[in-house]
């Protein structure tokens, strides 16, 4: 192991190195990488901002006013006011539960599923294999915008349609990720020997395979939060996300549009809140795949 | 070790009398059917273990120990392999014939196995306690502290101190690992104990000790062990009884005693003959010519006959039969249809194991 030159915080860190377990090797790793740190420091942030939108009114993110309408950015509107004369910056911050929420249960239910699916597929291979590979190839090879507008149009328009929508288009990619780390485990002998000792198929899948395999799953969970919280923004844009007047990230992106010469403020706050999270999450999904790959140590 | 006596007083039912037989295997043929071929892995193996008794199988790589055992367990990998035909009988009941909720009822219950590689047979993410564990909550009800509970004696029975229960397998030696693979094999005390080649993974000294704490084990709870090795002296060591395999069929069979001392088939002495001699080191092994038959085409026959120093040219066509040698003695050999015939015995004298 190398020492990063202002070794202020790794030299208490080198003198415990032997007691270390493998959570703090990670965690340890991730303080090493810069930014993979200021991910966690703006989610970090973020969860703060959500904790204070929660003495938000809904009602004062709704109130609209004529006085204020584009209201130029000051300190009591400092993202301006909207064409309605609605305080943009409380209801960019309101609307971080929103986001969040979309993005963490929509990569919640694609892990579910995927992992599930892919688990399956990979430790009893043949039909099943065949089955739910080809059916997840069929959902991948739909683009995510567009099978989440179909599902969205199917079910109706709404915050839990919303999140099924962008969870079922990021399944294909977890049953893949799933499938490929049980491959590589379920020939073990390990799990030769736990199917010696009478566990059942799917025992021995919990408790034996999955755990081994689970580095890759949690990579790419974090990763996948980013992007729900994309496609859940984009879906809104285009009208098919949360509907108005709750202030999702998207739809303020959205409603800010038509006035994109006038007040470009309406549109870049919240676009820029969107960006930051998601840069977010992608830097500590990086982060979390160098700390648990092995392969990648220096 | 207090704690080693009460546990074997619990465990040991003084009811079964001791000549119950646990272990049946009457010819068992297991193949495995690839596209264009069929590997005949085992070819009408019988087997009798009485309870508390010890076999040693013995064999080259892929002469089909391993899928005699996994056999047993009903475990051999399908497809592409096939149990054509046979019994095996686990006290009493035939394992070819259960469902897979019975199967997994008795797999680890009634019958347990030991893999061979200590290093990759134990689960890295697991706590080793919570592995010995794992297999008591599976097959009695208990909670799971009692569960934890068994798994600490367990592992105290094999010599690893309870306090490492909570730790991970990468703590631990090579023969800690086979330790605690052998404490989970035999956490619910198991009627017969699969060994496969326990300690071919582990280096010499750590052998001596995982044997001696095998063959004590064996004696406290009254376990049945086959223990399958290529390795004579394990056999010496721990084994009541000795069956020699080749080519998926079990040439000589007989007690220690039998195959040791006189040993009746050309390959057995091929296998001590192979042997280095402690007393004279310069004298020269003499080995086995040749390899092993392609699994794929053995012939009606003898299929150590082409390696066979004893072979006539009716060796690779006659079918074999049995020939008994003595009560507990059998040699599968045509040319002892011969009367008269017997081996040579290249290096008589120091042939006693």
């Amino acid at each position: 192991m190398s020492k990063i030159p202002n070794a202020s915080e790794t030299v208490p860190e080198a003198k415990q190195q032997k007691k270390r377990s493998r959570f703090g090797e990670i965690v340890h790793s991730i303080k090493r990488n810069k930014s993979a740190v200021a991910g966690l420091i703006i989610i970090a942030l973020l969860l703060l901002i959500l904790i204070g939108s929660l003495f938000i009114k809904y009602e004062a993110v709704t109130a609209t006013s004529t006085a204020n309408r584009f209201r130029t950015p000051d300190l009591e509107f400092p993202f301006g006011g909207d064409n309605m004369g609605r305080n943009v910056f409380l209801r960019t911050i309101y609307g971080s539960r929103y986001s969040l929420s979309i993005g963490f249960l929509a990569a919640a239910i694609s892990t579910v599923l995927g992992v599930f699916l892919g688990s399956l597929a990979g430790y009893y291979g043949g039909l099943v294999d065949d089955i739910i590979m080809r059916a997840s190839d069929v959902l991948a090879s739909i683009p995510g915008m567009l099978l989440g507008m179909v599902i969205i149009t199917v079910l109706g328009q709404s915050l839990q349609n919303l999140i099924i929508a962008v969870g079922v288009t990021g399944v294909p990619i977890f049953v893949r990720i799933t499938r490929a780390s049980v491959l590589t485990i379920k020939n073990q002998e390990y799990v030769e020997a736990s199917r010696a000792i009478g566990m059942s198929h799917l025992r021995v899948i919990f408790t034996q395979v999955l755990p081994n395999g689970l580095s890759p799953i949690i990579v790419t969970f974090t990763s996948s939060l980013g992007l729900s919280i994309i496609v859940a923004a984009s879906l809104s844009f285009l009208g098919f996300g949360v509907p108005v007047p709750k202030p999702e990230w998207g739809t303020l992106v959205s409603a800010g549009r038509n006035y994109i010469r006038t007040s470009p403020n309406l549109m870049s706050f919240p676009g820029l809140f969107i960006m930051i999270t998601v840069l977010a999450f992608n830097l500590l999904g990086d982060g979390l795949r160098d700390a648990l790959d092995p392969k990648l140590k220096k | 070790m207090s704690d080693v006596i009460t546990r074997h007083e619990i465990v040991a039912p003084p009811e079964t009398a001791n000549d119950e037989i646990v272990l049946d295997i009457k010819d068992l043929v297991v193949h495995y059917v690839l596209e264009n071929e069929t590997v005949e892995a085992v070819n009408g193996v019988s087997l009798q273990l009485k309870k508390g008794q010890t076999i040693g199988v013995v064999g080259e790589t892929g002469a089909g120990k391993t899928s005699m055992a996994l056999a047993v367990l009903n475990l051999v990998p399908s497809p592409p392999g096939v149990i054509k035909s046979g019994s095996i009988s686990v006290c009493g009941s035939d394992v070819l014939k259960m469902s897979t909720k019975q199967l997994e009822k008795i797999r680890g219950k009634d019958v347990s196995m030991i893999f061979q590689d200590p290093m990759t047979s134990l689960n890295p993410v697991m706590t080793v306690g919570a592995q010995i564990a794992e297999s008591v909550k599976y097959h009695e009800n208990v909670t799971n502290d009692e569960a934890f509970k068994r798994a600490e004696e367990m592992l105290e029975l094999v010599g690893i101190p309870k306090a490492r229960a909570i730790e991970y397998p990468h703590q631990f030696s090579g023969g800690m690992k086979q330790r605690v693979v052998i404490a989970i094999a035999l956490a619910c005390n198991p009627k017969v104990l699969l060994a496969d080649e326990p300690t071919s993974a582990l280096d010499v000294t750590i052998q001596a000790q995982v044997l001696d704490m095998m063959s004590e084990l064996k004696e406290k709870l009254g376990t049945a062990l086959v223990m399958i090795t290529h390795d004579l002296g394990v056999v010496a060591k721990v084994c009541d009884l000795v069956a020699v395999m080749y080519a998926g069929r079990i040439v000589e069979y007989g007690t220690l005693e039998d195959v040791f001392n006189s040993p009746k088939h050309p390959y057995t002495e091929g296998l001590f003959g192979s042997l280095p001699n402690i007393e004279d080191r310069k004298a020269e092994l003499i080995p086995i010519p040749g390899l092993m038959p392609d699994p794929t085409k053995l012939p009606v026959g003898c299929a150590f006959e082409p390696r066979c120093r004893y072979a006539t040219s009716v060796c690779r066509d006659k079918r074999l039969n049995n020939h008994i040698v003595s009560d507990t003695h059998t040699v599968l050999c045509a040319r002892y249809d011969e009367p008269g015939f017997n081996i040579d015995l290249l290096r008589g004298g120091e042939n006693n194991g």
